[in-house]
């Protein structure tokens, strides 16, 4: 320290003071609050979060918090329900019916490992959590039109209830491509974005279909 | 004598001299043949000729053995090994979709497009693609020929999506090992020029499979004649593409075995076309629905079908 070179302390002046480091809180036990809540707020907490990013698919919007706190919570409680949803279907016998419950969750999760899987491997730069919760979430359009189908179905099986059944689950096709693309298609390498994109196409058409051939008894 | 040799000197110094004064004038010399340039003709100008080299690709193919050797150099277990197997991008897909379903007579595809990069993009998601297209395709063709009638009940059939699966993934990765199996055998008993890596094999199975969805799409045209007509020309493209592709990689070797080859590789194609058709699409009824005339003398009608 040059310019400290000239300061002498003399040996007489003693030199005191204090040092203290600034700390957050008080005490460890402080800092890891969470285990002494009540339950509701954990519960409340881990839910507000699971709400929010159902809204940022159902609006997707450039914003980075699905892909930054992700979650496996949202992605389960669709696919259970899809799969109960899609239970009940009409079946002559049990090899013609519609997919089973084993059948629904493993399409829909292997698909998804799958794809995740793709995109890393053409040199995208997503973790594997943070694009299966994107996968995942972007279901909700579908799971949503699986309930639009079952009520139209509740009111009569015919050639108007197909149109209205085919009209909404196109739409909610597109929706759940455009917005898992709309978060994924940035991290990919720019000329292979058709590459990564058209397995998820595939993945929600396959889902699509599903929901489109379920019959009732 | 003296002067006529002095003159000459004479005559070369001046010549000797203009070219010192003037260096970058053009002389010609006589015995120097035209240049044409080696490498510089595009391997599309002339299909007929050099069709060996074309096929087999003598020219480069030192040097891209060299390139794949040094470019799988991670070791397998990690991730950065499987990432060389998906090294392509957007156009060189296209371009090899393209390729196996407009065969360019004399071309050979792994030549040609695939060039010592073999992907296994293609193969997987084009399988894919295809199981799901069957088992879609036939629902619905099925769903269109019994629409009429009072007792159908509509059935998504969805157990026949995973049995199109197996067949599927099957055929695009045991074929081929088979293949490259038998292939490698035969290269210790006769010497043959061109060999194929396993993934390569892979890949031109995995791109000549592409030809199918779009014929699984208009299966769906409950004629039989339009099925089988398509059955035959899809056939005619891919098998033609497998069959320049090995061709000469048997042909250095006995007759028969050579035939008997290729003409395996076009059985097993042909039926795994016709298989699908007969297992997932219902043949289509006859036009004219025969309607059941109420007995008046104790004959009735019979109505037809299949």
């Amino acid at each position: 320290f040059p310019g400290l070179a000239d300061v002498s302390i003399s040996q007489d002046i003693p030199v005191e003071g204090e040092i203290t480091v600034p700390v957050g809180s008080h005490s460890p036990d402080e800092d890891y609050s969470t285990l002494d809540e009540p339950v509701k707020d954990t519960i409340m907490r881990d839910l507000k979060a699971v709400g929010k990013k159902f809204v940022h698919v159902m609006y997707p919007r450039k914003s980075s918090a699905l892909l930054r706190d992700w979650d496996l919570w949202g992605p389960l409680v669709l696919c259970v329900s899809l799969a109960l949803m899609l239970q009940g279907g009409s079946a002559d016998s049990k090899d013609d019916g519609g997919p089973q419950f084993a059948e629904v969750f493993v399409i829909i999760w292997f698909g998804a490992v799958v794809i995740t899987l793709n995109s890393k491997l053409l040199g995208g730069t997503i973790s594997f959590f943070q694009s299966l919760c994107v996968l995942g979430y972007c279901v909700l359009p579908l799971t949503v039109a699986m309930l639009v189908c079952r009520l139209v179905l509740l009111a009569g099986v015919g050639t108007v209830s197909f149109i209205i059944r085919l009209i909404v689950v196109g739409a909610m096709f597109g929706w759940s491509t455009l917005a898992s693309t709309a978060f994924l298609a940035d991290s990919q390498p720019p000329n292979r974005k058709a590459l990564v994109v058209y397995p998820i196409f595939l993945f929600y058409f396959v889902i699509s279909w599903m929901i489109l051939t379920f019959t009732p008894q | 004598i003296a002067c006529l040799v002095m003159y000459l000197f004479a005559e070369f110094d001046d010549a000797a001299n203009l070219l010192a004064a003037n260096p970058d004038a053009t002389t010609i010399s006589i015995d120097e043949p035209v240049e044409i340039p080696k490498n510089q003709h595009s391997r599309l100008q002339e299909p007929g000729r050099e069709e060996d080299d074309e096929l087999l690709g003598t020219d480069d193919s030192d040097k891209t053995e060299l390139l794949a050797g040094q470019k799988k150099s991670a070791p397998f277990w990690t991730f950065e090994y499987y990432q060389t197997f998906f090294d392509v991008d957007t156009y060189q897909v296209l371009d090899r979709i393209k390729g196996s379903v407009f065969p360019v007579p004399g071309k050979n595809f792994v030549r040609l497009y695939i060039r010592s990069n073999p992907d296994l993009y293609g193969p997987f998601w084009i399988c894919a693609t295809l199981v799901f297209t069957i088992a879609v395709s036939g629902n619905l063709s099925n769903f269109f020929i019994h629409l009429g009638k009072p007792t159908y009940h509509y059935v998504p059939e969805f157990r026949k999506v995973s049995i199109a699966a197996t067949t599927i993934y099957a055929y695009a990765w045991l074929v081929p090992l088979a293949l490259w199996g038998f292939l490698m055998w035969r290269n210790t008993k006769v010497m043959n020029i061109v060999s194929y890596s396993f993934l390569e094999i892979v890949c031109v199975y995995g791109y000549s499979l592409f030809i199918y969805i779009p014929t699984a799409i208009l299966w769906i045209i409950p004629q039989k004649v339009v099925r089988w007509v398509l059955v035959v020309f899809s056939l005619c493209l891919s098998g033609s593409v497998l069959v320049m592709t090995f061709w000469p990689a048997v042909r250095d070797d006995n007759r028969r075995v050579a035939v008997a080859t290729v003409a395996t590789i076009l059985l097993l194609h042909a039926l795994l076309a016709v298989g699908c058709l007969a297992y997932f699409f219902d043949a289509p009824e006859l036009d004219i629905p025969a309607p059941i005339i109420p007995a008046h003398n104790g004959t009735t009608v019979i109505t037809k079908s299949h």
